[in-house]
């Protein structure tokens, strides 16, 4: 897919106009993932706007967002951030042989507390 | 009166006490809580992109099978009711959305966001009345200072969910007050507990969990309640020290209602 595509194929499923950004910083002055993220919910979105998608599609930063909502609640152009990185990480695990994790890897980090909702959430977010 | 109820994967196996003092409390309540027939798991996380369909399906069977039933549905789990609650809007409000999902399920009726879904905590506000709760108290938490974890998917997005203010919530404050508890209020208390990332990644859920325990225990509460099979479980496996015990708000409410056994 072309760079162009990718950039149209991200903001049309998330619904996001970038453009309404004033870049205040609110949601990454809230993200509670901010320290573990290489790219910040703010730099998603200007990074996206600009076209700038590839460091986006091979960073970690994009596992690191739990889609917490924190910042959509707070943005006070309602810019809706959470939704963006959740489309970057879409445009990543739904090619061939992109899953972030694997059926195989699930026996060993399961313990008997362990409730299912952790597994069917991780699966929707990592796999496709 | 009688209320549809989903109770999800999780109700099911691990968080059966969610689910039990949850059931008991609601019939001490005058409250009948149906089930819905073959009810399938809502997924966990609501499926956000505008593009995903299948993954919204299980959700839309609930909701339609409450229309059916011509009665508001019940969901207790804060995963379902954040997922419940969201495939309903996008039912009602995105034409591309609910076109795609009824063309696919060809139901007998199709269905547009028609059902009321709202929360165990909202129909002990809305349906009961947290004054009615106070009266039927036998066993109250007098003394006890106990903060509301409303974690991430009980209030967010505020807009769509429309449970309380989002930034400054008070019903489950309002619950711990009617059972006779002593509400404490903490920063943290609707902040990310670090959820599935626990599976891939135990030190950051241990980060997350434990700084809104050190938060609650700063604050003096003595014990917090949730209504979240996964908040429960990084709560209590990622301490990071700080000795504050956890438990479902049902489990209170069934032992203050003197019906749990």
């Amino acid at each position: 897919m072309q760079k162009q595509d990718k950039q149209e194929l991200i903001l049309r499923i998330s619904g996001v106009n970038a453009r309404k950004c004033m870049r205040c910083g609110k949601c990454s002055a809230t993200c509670p993932a901010y320290d573990e993220m290489e790219y910040h919910p703010h730099q998603f979105v200007y990074m996206v706007e600009s076209g700038n998608i590839e460091p986006l599609l091979s960073s970690d930063s994009i596992y690191k967002c739990l889609t917490c909502f924190a910042c959509v609640e707070r943005c006070p152009r309602d810019v809706q951030p959470a939704k963006l990185i959740e489309a970057v990480r879409l445009a990543v695990i739904r090619e061939q042989d992109k899953n972030h994790m694997k059926k195989g890897d699930l026996p060993e980090l399961l313990d008997e507390d362990l409730p299912q909702q952790a597994i069917v959430s991780a699966f929707r977010k990592y796999t496709k | 009166m009688i209320l549809s109820y989903y109770p999800g994967c999780t109700l099911k196996t691990k968080a059966k006490d969610l689910d039990r003092y949850g059931r008991k409390s609601a019939e001490a309540l005058g409250i009948t809580l149906e089930e819905i027939p073959d009810w399938q798991c809502c997924g966990g996380v609501y499926p956000i992109a505008k593009d995903e369909i299948a993954t919204k399906l299980s959700s839309v069977r609930a909701l339609a099978a409450a229309k059916a039933a011509g009665q508001d549905l019940v969901t207790l789990c804060s995963a379902c009711h954040n997922v419940l609650k969201q495939v309903n809007n996008d039912m009602k409000t995105d034409e591309e959305i609910a076109g795609k999902a009824n063309r696919y399920l060809g139901l007998s009726e199709e269905y547009h966001g028609e059902t009321n879904v709202i929360h165990y905590l909202e129909m002990l506000r809305d349906k009961v009345g947290f004054d009615k709760i106070k009266e039927l108290v036998k066993n109250p938490f007098t003394g006890k200072k106990i903060g509301a974890y409303y974690g991430c998917l009980l209030l967010r997005p505020g807009k769509v969910l429309k449970m309380d203010n989002p930034e400054n919530p008070k019903i489950m404050e309002d619950f711990i007050r009617a059972i006779g508890g002593t509400p404490v209020i903490y920063p943290m208390r609707n902040e990310c507990c670090g959820g599935y990332v626990t599976l891939e990644d135990k030190a950051l859920a241990n980060k997350r969990s434990g700084k809104v325990l050190e938060n609650a225990k700063d604050m003096g509460a003595d014990m917090l309640i949730t209504a979240c099979p996964l908040c429960l479980y990084n709560l209590n496996k990622n301490t990071d020290g700080y000795d504050v015990p956890v438990y479902y708000f049902t489990e209170l409410l069934a032992e203050a209602l003197g019906v749990k056994d």
